[in-house]
């Protein structure tokens, strides 16, 4: 008897359950909420952001972040599900366009610089610097199957394999290294170990001599007793990924400018706004301390600027574009 | 008798062999699931405390917990169980207990076979569609619960039937002669015969549901969130309040792949620290299946 009693129990609150879950459906909550989404090259930062504005407003207004990649991060952008796109790359043609059909018109505000970094195992010892072209020779769709040995690249180098590990096709960190490296975005020989997970790419390297990788600076700049960055020659000498060769402009063309876009309708809820402005003023320092690179204080002030005038839109046109220093983005960002 | 002897000294041998080979496949289980507990433990233990289970998230190792994480997973389970438990157990009691046996019940049988195989992202690719967009529920903790629900809605029906299949005939035979009708029969002798049994396979495929990742990453749980769900008890009048339900969260293998994918080694001891604590669940939810077991079988008397 008592277990029937249970289970008719059972069942009553179920079905309470579920007759007051339809009913409580439409009155969504008219709370203070402010939802953003995309890549995880900038979810460090913006993380960062969230946590302390939430701290300051003392919880009055919520922010969740998700990661669902630079590509996947626009695409909820553009039907309105989120209010803010993390993105480790300017906004591309067909996203503009999708925007539009929806018509969502976005704030483009640069937040940060990040340095791609090329790496390679500590005990590799033939290994200081490599070329652009190198790279090349290395990552183009033609190489796929054919160039598996060091040898093949460079004379110099062993006759021992080559093993390769890099960004998995959906971020934008793997489209800016092919657009930069190849010269095609998205362009990239198919037989290397592809991770979205960059702790995948960090232990491949740390453990195989023969490795080589590339992923964001934050990433070795936390591991820098178990991989070995490789400087990188641009046509102007070999160059190491720093704070400093990023801020004046030699790490190229590996350096590259991360955004938010913020929905110009979202940013008329007072919230939001104030979440910007909070972003914005306080980047610089919250920007270092994920070990990525402060843009100048200029910057952020003219980017607070555009927002506040309200200029929407995009300065990079929808093209991928690779090598853009500090002071071209500047530059463009006074135009708009 | 010298052949007798050797012919038994042989098959004794062979005993032998199988005993180690069964005691080796054993232990291969067992050491591997000894490893990973003991390497979680190593590394998880120190980080263990209050602080960790109270706190949110956040960007400093030490000052990051998992308080969005288990409320999150715990209300996930909640809306799944509601979901799949009173599902599950009608569709078995229907398909044992009056679906006509021909082609079309043996067909359906297939099928729910077959669903229990379909991979979770796949379910996690159908919540998206039906879910989020069709029914407009959004990233909420209802669309998670309702997808871990379908989930493992095949694994509650299969327990189900089983459990109810161990039922005698002779019962229902005996009520039947007494004159009940068939609800009669199934809300009182069935149901309570197969409670511990259908218990039993719920929780085991709710602690299948609790380490899902795949379709709740699908369908949209978020990575980073600093707030509790409302309350379900409000100060106000009625008292229950239900907007949890729609609320955005997340779980704790969502919290645990965020935090082995980032470069700082102090997240990796975090996450190492929430698989502590999402294997301790799942064993409690399992011991609690013994449990119920056990109970349940002693009090049947027939």
């Amino acid at each position: 008897m008592q277990m029937k009693r249970t289970l008719v129990a059972l069942a009553t609150v179920t079905a309470v359950l579920g007759g007051i879950a339809i009913t409580s459906v439409p009155a969504m909550a008219e709370e203070k909420l402010i939802k953003i989404d995309g890549s995880s090259t900038v979810f460090p930062i913006t993380e960062a952001v969230a946590e302390e504005f939430q701290k300051a407003r003392k919880g009055a207004v919520k922010v969740t972040v998700g990661i669902s990649g630079t590509g996947g991060g626009f695409k909820k952008f553009c039907r309105s599900e989120t209010d803010i796109s993390d993105a480790s790359r300017p906004i591309l043609k067909k996203e503009m366009d999708a925007c539009k059909q929806a018509g969502i018109e976005y704030y483009e505000l640069p937040v940060a610089y990040d340095a791609l970094t090329v790496m390679v195992n500590p005990k590799n010892d033939w290994i200081k610097s490599m070329t652009v072209a190198e790279l090349k020779t290395i990552w183009a769709p033609e190489a796929q199957g054919k160039i598996t040995r060091w040898s093949q690249v460079n004379p110099k180098w062993p006759d021992a394999p080559l093993k390769l590990y890099g960004a998995g096709a959906d971020s934008g960190t793997f489209d800016y290294f092919t657009e930069a490296v190849v010269g095609k975005s998205k362009s990239s020989r198919g037989d290397f170990t592809a991770s979205e997970d960059d702790n995948v790419l960090v232990q491949g390297i740390a453990n195989d001599k023969n490795a080589l990788g590339y992923f964001g600076f934050a990433y070795y700049a936390e591991n820098p007793d178990k991989l070995k960055a490789v400087a990188v020659d641009g046509g102007k000498g070999p160059v190491m990924p720093s704070a400093q060769t990023v801020e004046n402009g030699t790490y190229q063309p590996l350096s590259r400018p991360i955004f938010i876009y913020v929905s110009k309708k979202a940013a008329a809820k007072p919230e939001v706004k104030e979440f910007i402005e909070y972003y914005l003023k306080n980047a610089a320092p919250l920007v270092k301390e994920v070990k990525y690179i402060p843009l100048p204080a200029k910057a952020y002030t003219m980017a607070l600027g555009h927002f506040q005038k309200g200029k929407t839109g995009t300065v990079f046109g929808g093209e991928a574009e690779v090598g853009i220093k500090i002071e071209d983005l500047l530059k463009r960002e006074a135009k708009l | 008798m010298e052949d007798i002897r050797s012919l038994i000294a042989r098959r004794k041998f062979f005993d032998g062999v199988f005993a180690v080979v069964g005691l080796l496949s054993l232990l291969v289980g067992l050491i591997t699931l000894l490893a990973l507990i003991l390497d979680l433990a190593v590394d998880g233990v120190p980080r263990l405390s209050w602080q960790f289970f109270t706190s949110f998230p956040s960007r400093f190792a030490e000052q990051a917990g998992i308080l969005s994480a288990w409320v999150g997973t715990t209300l996930v389970m909640i809306v799944t169980a509601a979901t799949a438990v009173p599902l599950g157990v009608a569709a078995g009691v229907y398909l044992e207990e009056y679906a006509a046996k021909n082609w079309m019940t043996a067909l359906i049988e297939i099928n729910i076979a077959n669903l229990a195989a379909v991979p979770s992202i796949v379910y996690g690719l159908m919540a998206l569609g039906l879910f989020v967009y069709q029914f407009n529920l959004g990233q909420s903790i209802l669309t998670a619960g309702l997808t871990l629900a379908l989930l493992i809605l095949p694994m509650v029906i299969i327990a189900t039937r089983e459990a109810i299949r161990s039922i005698p005939g002779a019962i229902r035979e005996a009520s039947f002669a007494l004159g009940a009708t068939k609800w009669q029969t199934v809300r009182d002798h069935v149901l309570p015969y197969s409670t511990g049994g259908i218990l039993t396979g719920v929780i085991i495929a709710l602690s299948r549901a609790i380490g899902e990742t795949a379709p709740l990453i699908t369908i949209g749980a978020l990575t980073f969130i600093a707030f509790l769900p409302h309350a379900p008890v409000t100060t106000e009048a009625p008292y229950v309040s239900f907007q949890w339900l729609m609320d955005p969260f997340t779980v704790m293998p969502i919290q645990m792949f965020n935090w082995v994918s980032r470069p700082q080694e102090a997240f990796h001891l975090n996450a190492a620290a929430a698989g502590l604590v999402l294997l301790v669940m799942t064993l409690i939810m399992n011991g609690l299946a013994i449990y119920i077991r056990f109970r349940f079988r002693k009090r049947i008397k027939w």
